[in-house]
């Protein structure tokens, strides 16, 4: 269970958060920001760590998870009962669909055919005219739970995204260490070895990529409620390469490298501008590209980094 | 002779104008390692990859018992008893030497759909791991990184993988290859026992080893079959000395 230790770490960081001096509401709402991204990373991680298939698309089933959102509130229904399987459904109907498709490409391949999905789905999103086309879509209120308007209660709306890490986090976590979850990880590692032994790893692949699709929704479903406001660009190719970078940016040797990988990205994409004025991304930029060069274990290295260093 | 459990039937692979393998047909029955000897390029490892599945054949047969497997994938191959060993040590170096094994023995045995249950303390695949790193002398290295073996260590392990399916026959591709001479020894030693309980297809460069193991041998020459038959057959026929052995047959 040491290995868990981190993980757990943050989840408890976060829960004690708001009464250690992150109570405020724009601190609250970028916590809420980073959790909701760290579903995205986590669910990516166990594509991109797990399975070895680094999707450039993952951005599209947030979407999808938030577009369910948009179109139930314009048909008027706002319960989470609802909501929430629909979110996670439509997102993984996506990636069981599009996956099943691009899981028999690889490497270069399997980014390009992702990234094209995802550009599918972002240019899709933004003809709905219907829903606000480009401009997006504003909700005009949370999603409800059980009819009473919980969400709106910055508090309860920060617990709510750090349980869905929690489940994200634990379930992606159980299911690396299982049978199933096994079978991924031999497939990343050497693939004729995995077949010479009998398995054709498709099908595993393909039931990852949908499971981290309708994790990505559950995301989407937060970041709809969170930002109360949905536009295509959740959906494109640049949002999907910013979730890739949080899993590198923490690292690929545990789930919770992803977890502490969005929480400082979007922690610095908030910092950085009222630190720099609006030329920001010109530090930002290089400071990413370095951490890749020099924490070749991402951020969640970075002890047994320091640890190589110092012992020369 | 009992019923062959693999037989060829007239295989047939070309890749462009060049013909690698030009109408093999062999059997292997149980209990029998049937070796297939030839110079470098004469098709080896392409006819193991045929047989495995991991190449598609022009024409001819595959059959293994009395099915006929020439249309299955690699893995519906693996999993009806047709376990390989590779020329070049394919194993998981990030897994551990147990690991490795237990993946083996997962592909076998039930479902790996199973998702919450952790698959590290799971005795019903470690125990039949254990066993098959016992029979080639690694259970004291189960717990090491794969990628930490010795080159010998890694050979033996490649078999344990192969045992681990708990296979009907055994396609092992030049399983000495890259070893010093008492890793030679040592993996000759842990081929003989294997013998006893498997059928092989062996395919290996070290003549000495091939003739201390084989039953029968097959020589191939530029795709060709030329010869078939006992090792005494073989060392005296004149084709075969001409074409392959030469001076090494009288060593």
């Amino acid at each position: 269970m040491r290995r868990d230790a981190p993980a757990i770490a943050v989840l408890l960081l976060l829960a004690l958060a708001p009464f250690a001096g992150f109570g405020e509401g724009h601190e609250l709402t970028l916590l809420a920001r980073g959790m909701i991204f760290g579903i995205g990373a986590v669910s990516l991680a166990l594509l991109v760590g797990g399975a070895g298939l680094a999707s450039l698309g993952h951005a599209a089933s947030l979407g999808f998870g938030a577009y369910a959102v948009v179109v139930l509130d314009a048909a008027g229904i706002t319960s989470l009962a609802v909501v929430l399987p629909a979110a996670m459904l439509a997102a993984a109907g996506f990636s069981l669909a599009t996956g099943a498709i691009a899981i028999r490409t690889s490497g270069v391949h399997f980014i390009m055919i992702t990234l094209a999905f995802g550009q599918m789905a972002y240019f899709t999103a933004a003809s709905l005219s219907a829903y606000g086309g480009d401009d997006g879509y504003t909700l005009y209120g949370r999603t409800e739970v059980w009819g009473s308007r919980l969400l709106e209660n910055r508090l309860a709306f920060h617990y709510l995204c750090l349980g869905a890490l929690a489940f994200a986090w634990g379930l992606c976590r159980l299911l690396l260490a299982s049978r199933f979850g096994r079978v991924l990880r031999a497939s990343r590692e050497n693939e004729l070895r995995v077949q010479a032994v009998g398995f054709s790893p498709y099908p595993y692949r393909l039931l990852a990529y949908v499971i981290a699709g309708a994790l990505g929704g559950l995301a989407g479903l937060l970041l709809a409620n969170s930002a109360e406001f949905i536009a295509p660009t959740y959906l494109s190719w640049q949002r999907s390469g910013e979730l890739l970078f949080m899993v590198i940016l923490g690292g690929l040797g545990g789930l919770h490298g992803a977890m502490i990988g969005a929480l400082v990205f979007v922690g610095l994409e908030d910092w950085l501008p009222q630190l720099l004025g609006e030329h920001w991304r010109l530090v930002f930029g290089p400071l990413l590209i370095l951490s890749v060069l020099f924490l070749r274990g991402g951020l969640a290295g970075l002890p047994a980094t320091l640890g190589g260093l110092r012992r020369g | 002779m009992a019923d062959p459990l693999l037989q060829l039937r007239g295989l047939q692979k070309s890749f462009g104008g060049l013909r690698v393998t030009d109408g093999v047909s062999l059997d292997v029955v149980p209990g029998e390692i049937h070796a297939v000897i030839g110079p470098n390029g004469a098709g080896k490892t392409t006819l193991i990859n045929e047989v495995t599945g991991r190449l598609a054949l022009d024409a001819g047969q595959v059959l293994f018992g009395a099915e006929d497997i020439t249309h299955l994938s690699m893995a519906a191959r693996a999993r009806r008893g047709l376990a390989r060993s590779f020329q070049i040590t394919s194993i998981l170096p990030g897994f551990s030497v147990l690991e490795n094994a237990a993946l083996a023995v997962q592909a076998r045995q039930g479902s790996s759909f199973r998702f919450f249950r952790p698959v590290a303390q799971d005795a019903a695949l470690n125990i039949p791991a254990l066993a098959a790193l016992e029979a080639v002398g690694l259970r004291d290295r189960a717990s090491l990184p794969a990628g930490a073996l010795s080159h010998g260590e890694k050979r033996q392990l490649e078999l344990a993988v192969a045992l681990a399916t708990a296979p009907k026959l055994m396609l092992l591709d030049e399983p000495l290859a890259g070893a010093g001479p008492e890793e030679t020894a040592r993996l000759i030693e842990i081929l003989l026992r294997l013998k006893q309980d498997y059928a092989i297809l062996l395919i290996e460069h070290d003549m000495q080893a091939v003739f201390a193991l084989a039953d029968r041998i097959s020589v191939l020459v530029y795709g060709r079959l030329i010869a078939t038959g006992s090792v005494a057959e073989i060392r005296a026929d004149a084709e075969v000395r001409a074409a392959y052995l030469g001076e090494d047959a009288e060593a």
